[in-house]
């Protein structure tokens, strides 16, 4: 498989700009990951973090094709610098009696918080990278895991530690 | 509710619909709107403004077609003293304006109505993002309350041209009317040129509101490199001076950018021979010696086996299209890649590229030349005497020979059309063996005289294309070269001509087929000819005849010469239809998907 790219894109949040970047990758045949975006600090500016799978030349073409868009102000590759890449994932897991105590400690352990109980379920909040997620999800499969929703990575650079 | 246009801030054209309109008055802008705030100027209305705007930009001309959703347009439009060219189909406006962009080097405007007036513009607006023309089309909306309703001739044009434009708008205040119309000739026409489609809801044309001039557009977002990099620009000296042979091709940047003169400098002080692609036909004069003609699938094969011989290629405002570089892998293998070009997706996208230049073509080849200016060239002539004589040998061999017998062969026409206008007309080209036809046999000379659908290939485009360059060159001899397919894709727009007063002249080569169909039908599915045999066609005089043109026919070599000259004569437009030998090919040609030197020949 390629390998993977973090992209951040930050864009002048004009109508339509989702689909001017997201049409750009499916037209082009360009892959997404995931995608996450909100509206940045600065107001009428959004910032985008899509993950791609891309060999060089693809990269390159994506990185200048998104730059080529009008309202595209910055785009950077996060995977050749310093980063910090965090994803959060509600789980909804079911809970047995014997279970619950399990299922706490991996709270703890993974340092999640439980944000909705039922009698049959708890819903766990989980903010990590990818790795964390993914064992996460793979030590709770067995007890049953209900429902998934994962916000897709969304990324920001290191800044040079000055002393 | 429907929202289809995605906006983080939550302020789409809904929002911005203010209310005004959605108490149930039947068309919005018709119910007293409130003149919107803002200070000094006088009051306007959007379409008051637009045509403010448009002379404003310089526009004296534009290529449109009216409906219910553009009607306040057209009613300020018939006051406001610009031309208007009333095409037959909104398709045949676009291109019109593409064909008048380019021949006059400036921007063509469009303006249609909403719904399928804007559909029908969609293959003009792809054609001319394919080939970087700069065009601002007007579309008509439905008024903004309406938008997202399926209301009558409503279709989401701005989402369905997103692919096929430079950047579109979406006006839904009338008080960012006058800034986005800038924006939208600046970004049409600087950096890598293209179409940029701003749709205008019918509430919004009939608001009103203070105007004031909008200042020089000022994008936080878009700023194309026009000053190439100096370091880059010394290295391709240095590539150019240590070269044994080098080759330079040219493409439809040097046109757009007017980079011809800088090319021609360089070539000749450093007697570099120059291959263009079919968009850069004219940026070197088709008739000089250092001229190789057009490369790639039906380029010559002096220009092919050049490309696989050299050991420096420079390609200036190219973007190394399929068509050019046959298979990848072997194209120019021998050869390091320079490549100077305004759009930095071009560069590496099809072919690696040893040293490349982001930049205008006429700036960067402006500043190699000032290098260059410092070099003691003298030994350069000499030096170059065996790579030219290597390419004089490929030339000798002309793969452009044909043998004129009993039919006419339609090269023959291109031929005599190009001797008996001194190789001095604006040609257009439909698409097809006659579009190949022009380009190998008429000896383009300058920039902007060649003018086809050269990336999307539109069949339809060269007599509204004639139509344009006429309109923008009226003295000029304007003259569509034309297969019998393509001409009547788009033949409403005779009408246009005719109404216009416009003698743009129509040389059909008329083989009865599909002919660049066939060829491949002849050659790669053992000349099962499906579906490309046109059993039915018009009688092209008495077609000419029926929209007040006229028509001439040549059915044997000798009457050749006089309807080219009695065509040519004729006031007005004119159709001539030459019955041509029907199974003829275009030769050379590079099967898809072969290196270019694995031509095959007549
Ligand atoms: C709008 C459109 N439809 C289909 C094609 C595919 N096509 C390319 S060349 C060609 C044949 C053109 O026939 P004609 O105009 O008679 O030209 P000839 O090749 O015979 O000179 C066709 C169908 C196209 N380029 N454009
Ligand atoms: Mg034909």
């Amino acid at each position: 498989m390629e390998p993977k790219h973090v992209l951040t894109i930050t864009v002048d949040n004009q109508a339509g700009v989702l689909s001017r970047v997201v049409g750009l990758f499916s037209g082009r045949g360009f892959n997404i990951e995931s995608l996450c975006v909100a509206e940045s600090h600065e107001p009428g500016l959004s910032h985008m973090t899509i993950v791609t799978r891309a060999n060089a030349a693809v990269l390159e073409q994506i990185e200048k094709q998104l730059n080529k868009l009008v309202n595209v102000i910055k785009v950077q590759n996060l995977s050749d610098v310093p980063a910090v890449c965090r994803e959060m994932a509600l789980i909804k897991v079911r809970t047995r009696p014997e279970t619950r105590d399990e299922i706490l400690r991996l709270v703890d352990i993974f340092r999640c918080k439980v944000v909705d109980v039922t009698a049959e379920h708890y819903t766990l909040e989980v903010t990590g990278d990818e790795g964390k997620l993914a064992a996460l999800v793979d030590l709770l499969k067995p007890m049953g895991i209900k429902e998934l929703a994962r916000t897709g990575i969304t990324a920001l650079s290191r800044e040079k530690k000055t002393n | 509710m429907p929202n289809r246009v995605l906006n983080f801030k939550g302020k789409g054209p809904k929002e911005n619909s203010k209310g005004a309109a959605s108490q149930g008055a039947p068309e919005a802008g018709q119910d007293g709107q409130a003149v919107k705030k803002g200070t000094a100027g006088p009051v306007m209305t959007g379409a008051q403004i637009l045509m403010r705007m448009l002379k404003e930009e310089g526009v004296d001309t534009v290529f449109g077609y009216p409906g219910g959703a553009v009607l306040d347009i057209y009613d300020e439009l018939f006051r406001s003293g610009l031309r208007h060219v009333l095409a037959r189909h909104e398709q045949g406006a676009v291109h019109a304006a593409d064909g008048y962009a380019r021949a006059a080097h400036k921007t063509g405007v469009c303006l249609v109505t909403s719904g399928p007036g804007a559909t029908n513009t969609v293959t003009g607006v792809a054609s001319a993002y394919a080939d970087s023309i700069p065009l601002v089309v007007f579309t008509g909306q439905v008024p903004t309350r309406l938008i997202g309703n399926d209301a009558f001739q409503e279709v989401d044009i701005v989402g369905i041209t997103r692919p096929c434009t430079k950047h579109n708008y979406l006006v839904s205040d009338v008080e960012d009317l006058g800034r986005i119309i800038r924006e939208a000739f600046h970004i049409a026409r600087s950096g890598r040129p293209g179409p940029v489609l701003v749709d205008l809801p019918k509430d919004v044309m009939a608001a009103q509101c203070r105007f004031k001039m909008p200042p020089d557009p000022k994008l936080r977002t878009y700023n194309p490199t026009y000053e190439p990099n100096m370091r880059q620009v010394a290295k391709v000296v240095q590539l150019l001076l240590a070269s044994e042979r080098p080759l330079l091709f040219s493409g439809g940047g040097v046109v757009l950018s007017g980079a011809s003169e800088e090319l021609r400098k360089l070539a000749r002080r450093l007697h570099i021979p120059v291959t263009m692609s079919l968009m850069g036909l004219g940026t070197y004069p088709g008739t000089d010696p250092l001229s190789l003609g057009m490369l790639g699938m039906h380029g010559t094969c002096r220009a092919n086996m050049s490309t696989a011989h050299c050991d420096l290629l420079v390609g200036v405002g190219v973007r190394f299209d399929d068509r050019v570089t046959g298979r990848t892998e072997t194209f120019a293998s021998q050869a390091k890649i320079v490549h100077i070009d305004i759009d930095p997706t071009s560069i590496r996208k099809n072919v690696p590229v040893h040293t490349p230049v982001v930049g205008d073509c006429r700036i960067t080849l402006e500043r190699v030349n000032e290098l260059l200016d410092k070099e003691d060239l003298s030994g350069v002539g000499e030096k170059r005497q065996g790579w030219l004589s290597e390419i004089e040998e490929w030339r000798r061999g002309n793969a452009l020979a044909y043998e004129q017998a009993e039919t006419i062969k339609p090269q023959y026409v291109v031929q005599r059309l190009h001797a008996l206008t001194n190789g001095e007309a604006i040609i257009t080209t439909e698409v097809g063996q006659n579009q190949m036809w022009a380009a190998q046999y008429y000896h383009i000379d300058k920039p902007n005289q060649f003018i086809t659908s050269g990336g999307l290939g539109v069949m339809g485009f060269g007599l509204p294309a004639a139509i344009g360059a006429q309109v923008a060159r009226p003295g000029k001899l304007v003259v569509d070269v034309a297969g019998d397919g393509s001409i009547q894709m788009n033949i409403q727009e005779l009408a246009t001509a005719v109404q216009e007063g416009l003698p743009v002249k129509v040389c059909i080569l008329n083989n009865g087929y599909l002919g660049m169909v066939r060829q491949w039908q002849q050659l790669f599915y053992d000349k099962r000819y499906s579906q490309t045999r046109m059993e039915v066609a018009p009688d092209f005089v008495k077609l000419a005849e029926a929209y007040g043109a006229t028509g001439f026919r040549a059915t044997r070599v000798e009457e050749v010469d006089r309807v080219l000259k009695k065509g040519l004569e004729t006031p007005g437009p004119v159709i001539m239809d030459f019955v041509v030998d029907r199974e003829e090919c275009v030769y050379p040609m590079v099967p898809a998907g072969k290196s270019i030197t694995e031509m095959l020949l007549v």
